[in-house]
């Protein structure tokens, strides 16, 4: 390298330097930064014409002046005049001091565009490389429009230089970004996918980059880019380290093209067989490359190293169908736990959060629980913790949430404030979700106050008092436990709240006990009263007028109290108002009427859990999903055996802040009516409906992720670059109830939003579903539910279609996939001993009740994943049943409306031909025919 | 993509700034001043990623400078800390050792090294052979254009 002519090309810049950086003090500082700008001011405008140098000198003053934190709003004229110079240095001046200070909305662009233009056409490459660059750092719709059109051209002409080239796509990426709509897709696509064959990794490189996000926007148009990126991954994993010469860092073969390559390969579906066995091996690869020892001890190594192996975790995960894959990747993030590199911890602990959330991941990711919580216990970096926090939360289900629930709760205790609330949240809702036993949930929510009452925001005391309201077998406790709690000398005012509302309702439930008699309820609570607000001491006030109407007993104490003039004449308009209309009702008020108005509280009804929605707005609304997706209860799917009450999943309606619990002010309340039933106002599915629009044929690899619902019931159904759907389900014989969750991926509003249920005329007999319309406006990047309340009537064959019609910025998009409710969904699963299965596999040994395939296996023959299948399939899976211990046999009942259907299974897998044989036998032929198809397809 | 990078002094005095999405002069200057708030209270052990609004940033410290980026959620952490790591060897090799002072002094060199290496966010290309031979060539046709 020469000896760089620092500076001394612009001595009296480098002096202007030394000057700021002598000042004692910023306002010396400033004077002598005003005192330039002075002289710059004067200098362009004098009557002296500057020559290049000076201008060149000024500009780049200015650009200093600029960084230090200062406005600078002259000398852009001067900058664009540079522009056109012929000296080298004067041009890259000229574009540095615009690409960095001019704003998209200049009113000078017009002219830094000719200029540009003058570059481009010079064919001069490094004038070309300053004018792309400045393309690409302004960026604004005005340059698009200018240049949108050449660039590609400059991309693919066959003599322009290599340098250029990648300074052209990544130019080009960045006008897609900001107006997509002005870069014309056309002929040039083809050529840009086959740069990935390029020889210059340069080339490649920046070409990857670009072909990723076109990707993301038109997946159809560069589908072959998928078979590309395969193959040069595959070349460069298998390369030794130096093969690649100046593109390997640290020993790494070329890591920054290995990480987009796989960036891309994100955007697609897993792919053909072909292609996907090579993919495989490539990430085999990877994975093992993780397993060999270093190359070297520089961190650079590592990390680069490690940068690849996570994009390819990514991918994996991504692509959710190799469960090899996913539990060797399981397994290597297990091993990052435990690393002594912060950075390997944190990213581990996020990217087995992801992981947490598939299917056949979810069970092996549990295995870490302990690290996880020992990282909670020991990391001295919130960040990490944090993300400890977040994963405990993601593999929480029903069997660990007790242990989880407990830990979050200790950590709670230590926790740095800035995450408190979020921890609050997810506890209350781990806590209400998994629930077997709701005095648990009781104790828990009343800890949380105890723990962190300034965190615990209205939703969640709230939701505590929904569920003790709507659920009578833990109203006894609950009035114990408040009662208990607030016997503490000092507690917090949400337990207050939260106390005094139940034992409002419920007291009497305890009052029995002379500990806790009626008279002591109310002293108790009564000397928490002065030391709480206004909204507080409303709610209270609430609860001694139905003290009044539970316990007769104490309503001259309680008038007492009424009567004083700290109330009857308190200076807050609420209680005084509170204190005269109560004591007013209780004095003129006959028993029965004060009985009738205070009655205990409905039940309130089922809505979305406030909770959960306020943890979404925390965090941001795909997070969250991913993560309740995750939080699914796979015993409950795995075992098929009977679910708990679905009271905890969804969840029920706040009451409003000033919680007027009587609602005396305005009309009496409601009468206790049943929560409003999907069924009534739900909207049939009107297959014989002509009037419907047309419906898209069904969205590309809608059949594969169609067959991966048959073994599971959660998961994302369809994704594109607009919108992802998401779904749950859960069914219980042959019944069924699945929400769709669909995402909007952009920023942007999707209107008309309407999804349809189609089934055709075979099935629409047999499957009835019903479900209510959804909110026609979906925001950016918001989710909306919608709930399909299913019945099975008798057994069927074809799925249902869900048609879904939106506008996106103008333009009307239709995507139709098949949703995953199949026979097998309504399996209840039969235990069974030998001699059981054989007898009754004799009785069904009519030709006809007998299907039988033979198929070779598309997926490794692997006998936990086999069995989880099976079991994922609906059916009981019998142990010690077949006489060959390498054959799996299952049982169960397929229930329907009109008639239930036993079937016996017998799936005999052949190792070293690498095929299966799979037979079913159930009394009808059709459910036979249905349920081979269906499972085969699984193997 | 990148959404923007920052190079700053312990003292929390910027050094170098680039943008890669449109960003008013304002909302800079306050994600400039709230980042490097959040970055110089972290102390020398803990980990070089963290979540930071919508964003995920990744820092590192060079002797008296951080260096620091802001990437999207769905972009690598490790190989932008490495990204980092290859923009210093540039400059190392370029200025020979460089010091904090070299930047000061020649923030446009800064900047065209970094023009060479990033572009709109993204990588143009990892090779340090061939972003120093462009920087070099710069260097070449401005001694030549300076000497006719």
């Amino acid at each position: 390298m020469p000896a760089v002519s620092k500076g001394d090309g612009m001595r009296g810049l480098a002096v202007f330097i030394s000057d700021i950086r002598n000042c004692k003090s910023k306002e010396a500082e400033i004077k002598r930064i005003n005192k330039e700008l002075a002289n710059i001011r004067s200098k362009f405008k004098g009557d002296k014409a500057l020559d290049g140098y000076s201008k060149k000198k000024y500009v780049c003053k200015l650009l200093f002046i600029f960084l230090l934190g200062h406005d600078i709003d002259f000398g852009h004229m001067e900058a664009v005049n540079l522009l056109s110079s012929n000296r080298y240095t004067e041009k890259q001046i000229g574009y540095l001091f615009i690409s960095v200070l001019v704003n998209s909305n200049s009113e000078l662009i017009r002219l830094i565009n000719n200029a540009i233009k003058n570059d481009l056409a010079s064919r001069n490459p490094t004038f070309m490389g300053l004018a792309l660059h400045c393309i690409a750092s302004v960026g604004s719709r005005e340059m698009a429009e200018a240049f949108a059109g050449e660039i590609p051209k400059v991309l693919v002409a066959g003599d322009t230089m290599d340098s250029v080239k990648q300074s052209a796509a990544l130019c080009l990426l960045r006008l897609y970004r900001t107006s997509p709509d002005l870069v014309p897709m056309g002929d040039w696509t083809s050529r840009v996918v086959h740069l990935l064959n390029d020889q210059h990794l340069g080339v490649v490189t920046a070409a990857t980059s670009l072909i990723t996000t076109l990707a993301q926007k038109n997946p159809e148009e560069f589908k072959t880019s998928v078979s590309l990126a395969v193959s040069r991954l595959s070349r460069i994993v298998t390369s030794a380290s130096t093969d690649l010469q100046d593109y390997t860092y640290y020993f790494v073969p070329a890591p920054w093209l290995s990480v987009k390559l796989l960036r891309l390969l994100q955007c697609y579906p897993p792919p053909d067989p072909a292609v996907r066995g090579r993919l495989t091996e490539c990430l085999e690869t990877i994975l093992n490359k993780a397993q060999e020892p270093p190359k070297s001890k520089k961190v650079q190594h590592s990390n680069a190293k490690n940068a690849v192996l996570f994009e390819a975790i990514s991918l994996i995960i991504h692509h959710d169908s190799e469960p090899n894959l996913l539990v060797r990747a399981c397994n290597q993030l297990g091993q990052f736990l435990q690393h002594r590199e912060t950075n390997l911890r944190y990213l581990a602990l996020e990217s087995m959060c992801t992981l947490a959330s598939s299917e056949f991941s979810h069970e092996a990711v549990k295995t870490h629980i302990e690290t996880v919580i020992n990282a909670l216990k020991t990391e001295r970096d919130v960040s990490v913790r944090q993300r400890a926090v977040d994963l405990l939360y993601a593999m929480c289900d029903r069997s660990n949430a007790p242990q989880i629930v407990a830990e979050m709760l200790s950590y709670l205790e230590t926790a740095d404030y800035s995450i408190r609330e979020e921890i609050v949240l997810k506890v209350a809702i781990l806590a209400e979700k998994y629930a077997v036993d709701y005095t648990w949930y009781v104790d828990t929510i009343l800890n949380l106050i105890r723990i962190a009452g300034d965190y615990v925001s209205e939703e969640v005391w709230y939701r505590v008092i929904q569920i003790v309201i709507n659920r009578d077998d833990v109203q006894g406790y609950a009035a114990k436990t408040v009662f208990e709690a607030l016997q503490a000398p000092a507690c917090h005012e949400n337990l207050v709240k939260v106390g005094g509302y139940i034992l409002g309702e419920f007291g009497n439930l305890i009052a029995g006990d002379p500990r806790s008699s009626p008279l002591i309820q109310f002293h108790l609570l009564h000397s928490k009263f002065h030391l709480c607000s206004v909204p507080t001491r409303a709610l209270l006030l609430s609860t001694y007028i139905k003290f009044v109407n539970l316990f007769p007993e104490v309503k001259p104490t309680i008038q007492d109290v009424l009567r004083s003039d700290s109330q009857l004449r308190n200076a807050d308009v609420e209680l005084q108002q509170r204190a005269v209309e109560y004591l007013r009702l209780s004095t003129v008020a006959s028993t029965d009427i004060l009985a009738t108005v205070l009655e205990e509280m409905p039940p309130f009804p089922e809505r979305e859990s406030s909770i959960l929605a306020k943890l979404k707005k925390k965090k941001g609304p795909s997070t969250v999903t991913d993560l309740e997706d995750t939080k699914r209860d796979r015993s409950v799917d795995v075992n098929g055996g009977p679910e708990p009450a679905p009271a905890s999943t969804s969840a029920v309606s706040t009451p409003s802040p000033s919680a007027d619990l009587l609602g005396l002010g305005a009309a009496p309340p409601a009468p206790a009516g049943p929560p409003p039933s999907s069924g009534g106002s739900g909207l049939l599915v009107d297959v014989f409906s002509d009037s419907a629009s047309v419906v898209a044929p069904l969205a590309p690899g809608s059949e594969d992720n169609f067959a991966r619902f048959v073994c599971k019931n959660n998961g994302v159904l369809f994704e594109n670059q607009l919108l992802q759907i998401g779904l749950k389900s859960e069914f219980r014989q042959n019944l069924g109830r699945m929400f769709i969750f669909y995402g909007n991926k952009t920023s942007t509003q999707f209107l008309n939003f309407t999804p349809t249920l189609i089934c055709s005329d075979d099935l629409q007999p047999n499957l009835n579903l019903q479900t209510k319309p959804v909110d026609p406006t979906v925001e950016g990047g918001a989710q909306v539910q919608q709930v399909v309340n299913i019945e099975c009537v008798s057994d069927f064959t074809e799925a249902p279609v869900l048609n879904i019609q939106f506008r996106y910025g103008g333009t009307f998009q239709n995507v139709s996939v098949q949703l995953p409710i199949t026979l097998n969904k309504f399996f209840q699963p039969t235990e069974m001993a030998s001699q059981d299965f054989f007898q009754r596999w004799k009785q069904l040994s009519n030709p006809q009740q007998e299907v039988q395939n033979i198929f070779k296996a598309k997926h490794p023959m692997d006998t936990e994943v086999t069995k989880a299948k099976i079991i994922g399939f609906g059916s009981a899976l019998l142990e010690e049943v077949d006489p060959n211990p390498a054959n799996f046999v299952g049982a169960g009942i397929i229930h329907t409306k009109t008639t239930q259907i036993g079937c016996l299974l017998r799936l005999e897998p052949n190792l070293q031909a690498q095929m299966y044989r799979l037979t079913l036998r159930t009394s009808k032929e059709a459910v036979s025919q249905r349920l081979c198809e269906l499972l085969s397809a699984q193997f | 993509m990148m959404r923007f990078m920052l190079l700053f002094s312990r003292q929390g005095k910027l050094r170098l700034q680039k943008w890669y999405l449109a960003t008013s002069d304002k909302e800079r200057k306050k994600m400039v001043r709230e980042l490097m708030q959040v970055v110089l209270a972290r102390k020398p052990k803990m980990c070089s990623f963290l979540e930071w609004r919508d964003l995920k940033v990744v820092y590192k410290r060079y002797a008296s400078l951080y260096f620091c980026c802001a990437i999207e959620g769905q972009d690598n952490e490790l190989i932008t800390l490495e990204l980092i790591h290859r923009y210093v060897e540039l400059l190392d090799k370029y200025f020979g050792s460089v010091c904090e002072l070299d930047i000061i002094f020649n923030f446009e060199k800064a900047y065209f090294i970094l023009d060479e290496f990033l572009m709109g966010g993204d990588v143009q290309d990892t090779s340090k052979k061939s972003v120093l031979k462009a920087i070099e060539q710069a260097d070449l046709l401005q001694e030549e254009m300076g000497l006719a």
